[in-house]
C-alpha cells in the first residue's frame, strides 16, 4: 500500500473541518470515544449539531478561542492507500502553517465556498501550493448544495480560477464540486451532480499517480552519518548512511563525493532489511564505497556526469516565519541545507512578493512575518544544491536565528546569481 | 521499465522516515537517550534504531522511567532485549524520586504514579546531561500529540509550548538548543496503531506476552478492566473475576486497563485493531480520562 501525504487549506467557513471529518468518518477512522467526546463538547458549548473541528483542535487555547493554532496531522487509510493529512489553518499564520504542513505534501486540497467563489484566500493558498511545488492541486468547490448543485456556477468558478492559475506553475490541477456536509462527491460520486464526469475526491486521492513525482534522474545522496562498527565481525565495514534525495543508486555505479571530488564505485547498498539492488528516494540506506575515501556528514554522493551546483552564493525565495524581527539585508543566520549546516548572510533583498496580487515590491526593505520575497544569500561554506523546482530535497533550506535558535525562514533555491 | 517499480509501501516509507530522524539526532546531539517503556511503540522505535546503525551498535543508551508498578513480563523483556542489542540501560526510578522527597505519592485507592514520572524523567535528563530524548509517541494517539513536531523543543524546565513551536519544514530538523534545554524526538510521529502492528508482523518483532490474550484476574473500574495486582486497591463494590484479556498499551500497572480479546497472534491483533471503534488510549488509559486536556497539561509540564 502506498502512502499519500496531502495538505488541506481553507478556513473553517469553507467547510474544511467538515470535509476532513467526513473523510475520516466515512473511512471509519473516527473512533466512537473521539466522536462522543466531541459531541459532549459541542453540546456544552451550546452549538447546534456536532462541530467536527473539535476533533482536530485539541489544544486548550484552540477550544477556548475557537481558533486553530497550528498544523494538525490526521491519519486514515482505505484499502488502496494510507493517507496523512496536514490540516493547515487558513486564517492566522497562514504562510507559516501552510509551509510547515505542505512542504512534504504530494497533493494540496484548496477549498472554495461555491457561494463566494474564488476569494483572496483561495488565491493565496493556490499560490503557496505552487511556490512549494506540491505536484498535484485539487480545487474542491464546496457547499454545492447551497447553489442547487448548479453546473453553471461550478463552471464559472473553474473559469475564474483557471485564469488566475495561468500565472502559477501548477503541474496538475483538478476541480471537483462537492458538498462536504451531505457527502456529495467526497467518497462516492453524487447523483445530484450527474453533469460532473470526474471522480469523487477520495477516488482522486486514491488513484492520482505520485510515484513519478519524485526525482528519479539526478542521483543525490547527502551523507547523514558514518557507520563504523569497529567490531571483530565487521572490522573493515565503513558505510555512509543517509536518505536518497534523488535519482537511483545501484551497486557498481560510478560515483563522486563532494566536496572532495574523488571518484569511486558503489560496492554495496544496505537497506533496513538487508542488501538492496537499487536505492531511490525516499529510502534510508547505507552506501559502501569501493575505495577508502575521506567522507563525512554533510558531504554529497552523486554521479560524475550529473552533479548538483556547488557554491556559496545562491538566489532563493524565502518565507519569513518569525514574529520576532524581520529579514533585512546583511543579517546573518545559521543555515541548514540537506545534512549540512553553514552560516549565511543575506546579500540582497530583491523584492517582496504580494501573495494576493503576485506584485513584486522592489522597494521593500525587509520581510516580516508571513511575507515572501526573493533574496540573495552568501554561505560560509559551499553547498551542493539543485533548483527547488527540480528537487525539493536538495533545493530547500531553513534559516535559524543565531541568538534564539528558532527556525525563522524556509527557503527555496532558484539558482546561482546571474 | 515502469515507474511502479520505484514505489515504497507505506510501512517502508514510514520506516525510512523514522530511520532518517533517528540518524539526524545521533548526528547532531552529543548525548541522546532513547526512552523505553517495554510497550510496542518503544519496542518498534528501538528496533528501528538498531537498523539505523547496523552493523554498528545503537550509539546511545536506553532509559526506562520505572514507576515500580510493572508487569514482570515487560521487565523480563526489557532486560533481554537490551542485552541482545548490547546497549546500556539507564533506569530512572519513580520510587527513588519519592524516597528522595522530590515527589509525593498520591494516596487513596485511585493513586497512580503516572503523573510523578515527569519529575523523575526531567531529573534523569538533567542528571545524565541528555540533550535529546527519543519518545515513541504517535500523533494519532491523542489530540495534543497531533500537533507535536518530530523535533520538539523543551526549555530548561522541560516544558512544551504548543503555541510557540518551531516551524518544521521538509525534512530539515532544527535541533539547536542551549545548555540545559533539550529536544524530544518522535520518530514514530506518523505511524498509527495499525501501522505499528503491521510492522511488528512484517519484521517478526517479539513483543511481551501481555499483548496477547491470556486469562487474568481483573475488575471493572471506569469502564476498563484493571488487573488485580499489589499496586491497586480493589474497592468493596468492585468484583474481581477471571477474564480472557490482552493489553493494547503497556504503562503503569495501576492505571493501564486491559481489553477483552481472544487475539493470540499478531495477525489476530491486526484484525482486531483494524475493526475496533475505540482508540487505544480511550480504551485503556485512566490518566487520559481526567480531563479533555489531560495529555496537553501533562505534556506542557514535560511528560513523554
Amino acid at each position: 500500500m502506498e502512502l499519500l501525504r496531502f495538505a488541506t487549506a481553507g478556513s473553517v467557513d469553507d467547510g474544511k473541518s467538515t470535509l476532513i471529518g467526513r473523510l475520516l468518518y466515512d473511512s471509519k477512522s473516527i473512533f466512537e470515544d473521539q466522536l462522543s467526546a466531541v459531541e459532549d463538547a459541542s453540546e456544552r458549548m451550546g452549538l447546534e449539531g456536532t462541530n467536527l473541528a473539535l476533533l482536530t483542535d485539541g489544544l486548550r487555547a484552540e477550544r477556548e478561542q475557537g481558533i486553530t493554532i497550528d498544523v494538525a496531522y490526521r491519519y486514515f487509510a482505505t484499502p488502496k492507500r494510507k493517507f496523512i493529512i496536514a490540516d493547515t489553518p487558513g486564517h492566522t499564520q497562514y504562510t507559516r502553517n501552510m509551509v510547515t504542513g505542505a512542504s512534504t505534501a504530494d497533493l494540496a486540497v484548496v477549498l472554495i465556498d461555491a457561494r463566494k467563489g474564488v476569494q483572496e484566500q483561495s488565491r493565496r493558498h493556490a499560490f503557496l501550493a505552487s511556490l512549494l511545488r506540491i505536484p498535484h492541486l485539487v480545487l474542491a468547490v464546496n457547499k454545492m448544495d447551497l447553489v442547487d448543485y448548479d453546473e453553471a456556477r461550478f463552471d464559472e468558478i473553474v473559469e475564474e480560477f483557471r485564469a488566475f492559475a495561468t500565472k502559477l506553475d501548477v503541474a496538475d490541477l483538478t476541480f471537483i464540486p462537492i458538498s462536504a456536509l451531505h457527502g456529495d462527491n467526497v467518497v462516492t460520486r453524487s447523483d445530484r451532480m450527474d453533469w460532473f464526469q470526474g471522480p469523487s475526491l477520495l477516488h482522486h486521492l486514491e488513484s492520482v499517480h505520485i510515484a513519478s513525482d519524485r526525482n528519479l534522474i539526478d542521483a543525490r545522496f547527502p551523507v547523514q552519518y558514518v557507520i563504523r562498527p569497529q567490531t571483530d565481525e565487521f572490522h573493515d565495514y565503513r558505510g555512509y548512511a543517509g536518505r536518497v534525495a534523488g535519482g537511483v543508486f545501484k551497486p557498481g555505479d560510478e560515483v563522486v563525493v563532494l566536496p572532495s571530488g574523488f571518484g569511486t564505485r558503489i560496492a554495496a547498498i544496505d537497506g533496513p532489511t538487508g542488501p538492496v539492488e537499487e536505492a531511490f528516494a525516499p529510502m534510508s540506506v547505507t552506501i559502501r564505497l569501493e575505495d577508502d575515501l575521506d567522507v563525512s556528514r554533510g558531504d554529497m554522493i552523486c554521479r560524475p556526469n550529473n552533479r548538483p551546483a556547488v557554491g556559496q552564493d545562491l538566489e532563493a525565495m524565502v518565507c519569513w516565519m518569525s514574529e520576532a524581527g524581520a529579514l533585512t539585508p546583511r543579517s546573518k543566520y545559521h543555515l541548514k541545507h540537506t545534512t549540512r549546516w553553514a552560516r549565511a548572510m543575506v546579500t540582497d533583498l530583491h523584492y517582496r512578493l504580494d501573495v494576493n496580487t503576485l506584485h513584486r515590491d522592489e522597494a521593500a526593505e525587509s520581510l516580516g512575518l508571513n511575507e515572501i520575497g526573493r533574496v540573495g544569500l552568501r554561505a560560509t561554506q559551499p553547498l551542493f544544491f539543485d533548483e527547488y523546482r527540480r528537487n525539493r530535497e536538495t533545493g530547500s533550506f531553513v534559516l535559524v536565528d543565531e541568538a534564539t535558535n528558532n527556525t525563522v525562514a524556509a527557503g527555496m533555491i532558484l539558482g546561482v546569481p546571474s | 521499465m515502469t515507474t511502479r517499480h520505484y514505489e515504497l509501501s507505506h510501512l517502508r516509507a514510514l520506516e525510512a522516515e523514522s530511520i532518517h530522524v533517528i540518524r539526524e539526532v545521533a548526528a547532531e546531539f552529543e548525548r541522546p537517550v532513547l526512552l523505553f517503556s517495554g510497550g510496542k511503540d518503544s519496542i518498534v522505535m528501538l528496533h528501528l534504531a538498531a537498523k539505523a546503525f547496523w552493523p554498528a551498535r545503537v550509539p546511545f543508551p536506553v532509559m526506562h522511567v520505572d514507576t515500580g508498578h510493572n508487569f514482570p513480563e515487560v521487565i523480563e523483556y526489557r532486560d533481554r532485549r537490551v542485552a541482545e542489542l548490547g546497549v546500556r540501560l539507564v533506569v530512572a526510578s519513580v520510587q527513588a524520586s519519592i524516597d528522595a522527597g522530590r515527589v509525593v505519592e498520591e494516596t487513596g485507592p485511585r493513586a497512580s504514579r503516572n503523573q510523578l514520572q515527569t519529575v523523575t524523567l526531567l531529573d534523569a535528563i538533567e542528571e545524565h546531561g541528555f540533550d535529546a530524548a527519543f519518545g515513541g509517541a504517535r500523533r494519532d494517539e491523542e489530540r495534543a500529540r497531533a500537533k507535536e513536531r518530530m523535533f520538539s523543543f523543551r526549555d530548561d524546565f522541560g516544558q512544551w509550548d504548543p503555541k510557540n513551536q518551531r516551524p518544521e519544514v521538509w525534512s530539515l530538523y532544527n535541533g539547536r538548543h542551549r545548555r540545559g534545554e533539550h529536544i524530544r524526538a518522535f520518530p514514530l510521529s506518523n505511524w498509527t496503531e495499525l501501522d505499528v502492528w503491521q510492522y511488528i508482523e512484517a519484521e517478526a518483532i517479539e513483543v511481551p506476552e501481555i499483548y496477547f490474550a491470556h486469562e487474568r484476574e481483573v475488575f471493572r473500574r471506569d469502564g476498563m478492566w484493571l488487573a488485580v495486582t499489589e499496586f491497586v486497591t480493589v474497592l468493596p463494590d468492585e468484583q474481581p473475576e477471571r477474564r480472557v484479556v490482552r493489553y493494547r498499551t503497556v504503562g503503569d500497572a495501576s492505571c493501564t486497563g486491559a481489553v477483552e480479546s481472544p487475539a493470540t497472534s499478531v495477525a489476530e491483533i491486526i484484525e482486531e485493531v483494524a475493526a475496533t471503534r475505540i482508540t487505544e488510549r480511550g480504551a485503556t488509559r485512566a490518566d487520559d480520562r481526567a480531563s479533555e486536556a489531560a495529555m496537553e497539561d501533562r505534556k506542557r509540564e514535560g511528560y513523554f
